[in-house]
C-alpha cells in the first residue's frame, strides 16, 4: 500500500499531465475549445431545471419550492454520474492501455488514478455550475452544503474500489466489461434518482434500501433539497461497503497484477 | 550498478482448455490442475557485468522478446529471477504513449513523464531532445503531421534522452533513414562507452558483432549458447543454414580456436592449409605476398554437384573477401562416394596486419542455405605481417603510389587527394 502511494507520488506529474491532456484532447481541434467542457453540463442543468420546473411543473411531494424536483433530480444525477463514470472507465482502463502496459515500465496504479482524477475534474465543473445555479435561484442550502464532502468521498471510495476490482477482473474475463453496462442501467433505476424513495410501495422500498447508493444519493438530495445534513448512522453501511470494496481491489491488484500483462 | 544477473529464468503461459476453466480455477475451493502451461523460456542463466554489452540472437519464436520483457520487469518470471542493478530503459517499441493530436513538444513532455521525469527535468532536457531529433519547426506541429521517419526520430530522441544504467533495445536500431540510423547507433555506442550495460536483440549480425562483447543464443526457448559474441554468432549462423538438422558441433582446432561445424555431412572437409610463396605451410604471411589456400575434402556419398567456398574474416568477424568455385567458373560435379579432392586457391594477400580467420563451406549451390554439406567457421586462423611496406591503417592493402605537387595556382586542388587516415 505504502509503495503503491509512493510510486503514485513519484509519477504525479504523469497522472496530472495525463488528466490535463485527456481534457485537452477532447477539445483540441474544436473552435470553442474548453468552452464545450462547460457548455455540455450547462445544457444538462438547464434542461433539468427549466423543463421540469417550468414546463412540466413537476413537484416533489412535500416540497413547496418550484425548483424542488429539479434540484432533487440534479443532486441524484450528478452524484450518480460521478459514480458511474469512475466505475465504467476504471473497468476498461487496463484493457484500453494494454499496449502501454506491455511495452513500458511504469506504475500501473497511475492508470486508474488518471481515471479518478479525470472524473473528479468533470464532476467539479458540472457541480460548480449547479452550485452557481443554487446560489442564483436562492436555493443554496447554507452550511450543510459542506457536509456533502464526506458523502462524496464515500461515493468516490466505493466507485474507485469497485472500478479497480472490475478493471482487474475484466482483463481475465472480458464479460465483466460487457455486463457492467447492463448492470449500471438497472442500478440507476434501482436507485432513487428520478423518483423519490417515498413513492415506492413498501416491498419495493425494502429492496431499494439495500442498495448502498440509495443512502449516498439520498444524503446528497437531503442536503441540497432540504438543507438537512446527513445522518452519520445512515452512512455507516455504505462506508463499510466502500472499505470492503477498496480492500478487495487492492487484494486483486496485488495477487493478479503480474499475471495481467500476459492476458492483454 | 548496471549489472544483469539472470538465474534459472523461465516463463510459462497458462493455457486453458476452454473459457470456463479459468473461472473454475479461480472460484472453486479445491485445488485443480485446470491449466496446462506452455513454456516459452526455460533455464536461462547468465551474468553480465556493468558496462558489458550482450547481443541476444535466435530464430523467430526462440524467446528473445520474452527474455527482454522479463529483464525489463514488464512480465513476471514463472521460475528464477532476473536481477538488474540501476535504472533500466527499454526500447521495446518506439512512440508508445504518443498522441497524434498533440504537438511534438507536448508529446515529449508526456513521454518523459511516463518515464518518471518531472517537469523541471524535462524542460532541461528539451533542447537536447529537440536538437537530436532534428525535426526543426515540426516540433510545434501536431504529431500526426509527421512522416513516420520523423515520428521515429523524435521517439528515439525522447527514449534515450537520459543515459540509463542498463539499456535494452529490441530491433529498434533501425530508426529512420540511414543517416539517423548512424546517429542513433552512435548514441548507443556512446552510452556504452560511458558505462551503460547494453542488451540488444537484433537480426543484424554485424550490428551485434560490432557493438557486443558477449552474445546469447536462444533456441526453442532455451539457452543454446552463451559466450564471446563472435563464437555465438558463428553457431547462430550455422544454425540458420541448418534449421531442421541441427547437426552443429564444435571442435577445438590445434591452435586452440573454437571451430563451429554444421551441415548434413554428405561431404566433409579433411584439412585446410595456407602455403607461403615457398609452398610451405605457414601461419603468417606478408602483406602483398602470394599464398595458396589448400583445401582437401571428401564426398561421403555420390554428389551431383559440389561448391567449395571460403571466406576470410578479420579479427572483428567482418567479411574481408570470400568467393567459391562456382563463381570462379570451376565446377566439381559427379563425385563418387568416398572420392577425395583438393582445391588450391592462389591469393595475393593484400591485407593489413592483424589476425584473420578462414571459414569454409561445402555446398550444393552458391549459398549455404540450400544444401549445406559442411560449413566450418574458424577452419584456419592466420596472421598477416607487414615488414615490406610502409605501415598503414585498415585491413585492405591498396598499393598506394603517392605524388605531391606544390605548384601555386592552377588546378592543384585536384591533386590534394592523399590517403585518408
Amino acid at each position: 500500500m505504502n509503495s503503491l502511494l509512493r510510486s503514485l507520488w513519484h509519477y504525479r506529474g504523469f497522472v496530472l499531465g495525463s488528466v490535463k491532456r485527456e481534457f485537452q484532447a477532447r477539445y483540441v481541434d474544436s473552435l470553442l475549445g474548453a468552452g464545450w467542457a462547460v457548455l455540455n453540463p450547462l445544457a444538462m442543468i438547464v434542461v433539468y431545471t427549466v423543463i421540469f420546473s417550468q414546463l412540466m411543473q413537476s413537484r416533489l411531494p412535500g416540497v413547496a419550492n418550484v425548483f424542488g424536483y429539479s434540484i432533487f433530480l440534479c443532486a441524484g444525477v450528478l452524484t450518480w454520474g460521478l459514480f458511474s463514470e469512475i466505475v465504467s472507465r476504471s473497468a476498461q482502463v487496463f484493457i484500453e492501455h494494454g499496449d502501454l502496459i506491455k511495452k513500458l515500465n511504469f506504475p500501473r496504479i497511475c492508470l486508474p488514478a488518471i481515471v479518478l482524477a479525470g472524473a473528479l475534474l468533470n464532476f467539479s465543473i458540472i457541480f460548480g455550475l449547479f452550485s452557481v445555479f443554487l446560489v442564483l435561484s436562492g436555493n443554496f442550502p447554507g452550511w450543510s452544503y459542506f457536509s456533502l464532502v464526506p458523502v462524496l468521498l464515500l461515493v468516490i471510495a466505493m466507485a474507485a474500489g469497485l472500478g479497480l476490482a472490475l478493471g482487474v477482473l475484466n482483463v481475465f474475463f472480458r464479460d465483466v466489461g460487457q455486463a457492467l453496462g447492463v448492470v449500471l442501467q438497472f442500478w440507476f433505476w434501482f436507485t432513487p434518482i428520478v423518483y423519490p424513495l417515498s413513492v415506492l410501495p413498501d416491498w419495493a422500498r425494502k429492496w431499494v434500501l439495500m442498495n448502498p447508493m440509495t443512502a449516498l444519493v439520498g444524503a446528497c438530495q437531503d442536503v441540497l433539497v432540504a438543507g438537512r445534513a446527513p445522518d452519520a448512522a445512515a452512512l455507516a453501511t455504505p462506508a463499510l461497503i466502500a472499505l470492503v470494496l477498496c480492500l478487495l481491489a487492492l487484494w486483486l491488484v496485488r495477487r493478479r497484477a503480474g499475471e495481467m500483462v500476459d492476458e492483454l | 550498478m548496471g549489472h544483469v544477473k539472470v538465474q534459472n529464468l523461465g516463463k510459462a503461459y497458462k493455457q486453458y482448455p476452454n473459457r470456463w476453466s479459468r473461472l473454475a480455477e479461480w472460484v472453486l475451493p479445491w485445488p485443480s490442475t485446470q491449466h496446462p502451461v506452455r513454456w516459452v523460456l526455460q533455464d536461462v542463466n547468465f551474468e553480465i557485468r556493468a558496462g558489458e554489452s550482450l547481443g541476444i540472437v535466435g530464430l523467430n519464436g526462440a524467446g528473445k522478446s520474452t527474455l527482454l520483457k522479463l529483464i525489463s520487469g514488464l512480465t513476471q518470471a514463472t521460475t528464477g529471477s532476473a536481477e538488474v542493478g540501476g535504472n533500466v530503459a527499454a526500447l521495446l517499441e518506439l512512440g508508445m504513449g504518443f498522441h497524434p493530436g498533440f504537438t511534438g513538444r507536448q508529446n515529449v513532455v508526456m513521454a518523459s513523464q511516463l518515464r518518471g521525469l518531472g517537469l523541471d527535468a524535462i524542460a532541461q532536457l528539451m533542447p537536447a531532445i529537440e536538437a537530436f531529433a532534428e525535426i526543426g519547426d515540426y516540433m510545434d506541429q501536431p504529431f500526426r503531421t509527421y512522416s513516420s521517419g520523423m515520428q521515429m526520430r523524435l521517439a528515439f530522441s525522447v527514449a534515450t534522452a537520459v543515459r540509463p544504467d542498463v539499456l535494452i533495445v529490441d530491433e529498434a536500431l533501425s530508426v529512420g533513414d540511414s543517416y539517423f540510423q548512424h546517429k542513433s547507433f552512435a548514441r548507443i555506442r556512446q552510452f556504452r562507452e560511458r558505462g551503460t550495460t547494453l542488451l540488444v536483440v537484433s537480426h543484424d549480425r554485424y550490428a551485434i558483432q560490432t557493438i557486443c562483447d558477449r552474445a546469447l543464443l536462444l533456441h526453442g526457448g532455451r539457452q543454446a549458447h552463451f559466450g564471446p559474441a563472435q563464437e555465438v554468432l558463428d553457431i547462430y549462423h550455422a544454425m540458420l543454414g541448418d534449421v531442421d538438422k541441427a547437426l552443429i558441433r564444435q571442435e577445438r582446432s590445434e591452435t586452440g580456436h573454437l571451430q563451429v561445424i554444421s551441415g548434413n555431412g554428405e561431404a566433409q572437409i579433411l584439412g585446410v592449409e595456407l602455403l607461403d610463396e615457398a609452398g610451405q605451410p605457414t601461419a603468417a604471411v606478408e602483406t602483398g605476398s602470394y599464398a595458396v589456400l589448400l583445401v582437401r575434402a571428401r564426398a561421403r556419398q555420390a554428389l551431383a554437384q559440389l561448391v567449395v567456398g571460403f571466406l576470410i574474416k578479420d579479427r572483428l568477424g567482418q567479411a574481408v573477401y570470400g568467393v567459391n568455385t562456382l563463381r570462379l567458373g570451376e565446377t566439381i560435379s559427379g563425385l563418387a562416394p568416398g572420392e577425395e579432392f583438393s582445391v588450391r586457391v592462389a591469393l595475393q594477400m593484400n591485407l593489413g596486419k592483424g589476425s584473420y580467420s578462414v571459414s569454409l563451406a561445402l555446398t550444393a549451390e552458391d549459398s549455404h542455405l540450400a544444401d549445406n554439406y559442411e560449413w566450418r567457421d574458424h577452419a584456419l586462423v592466420f596472421h598477416v605481417l607487414n615488414t615490406r611496406h610502409p605501415d598503414f591503417v585498415g585491413s585492405t592493402f591498396l598499393e598506394p603510389e603517392m605524388e605531391v605537387s606544390r605548384q601555386l595556382g592552377g588546378c592543384d586542388r585536384f591533386q590534394g587527394a592523399g590517403v585518408a587516415a
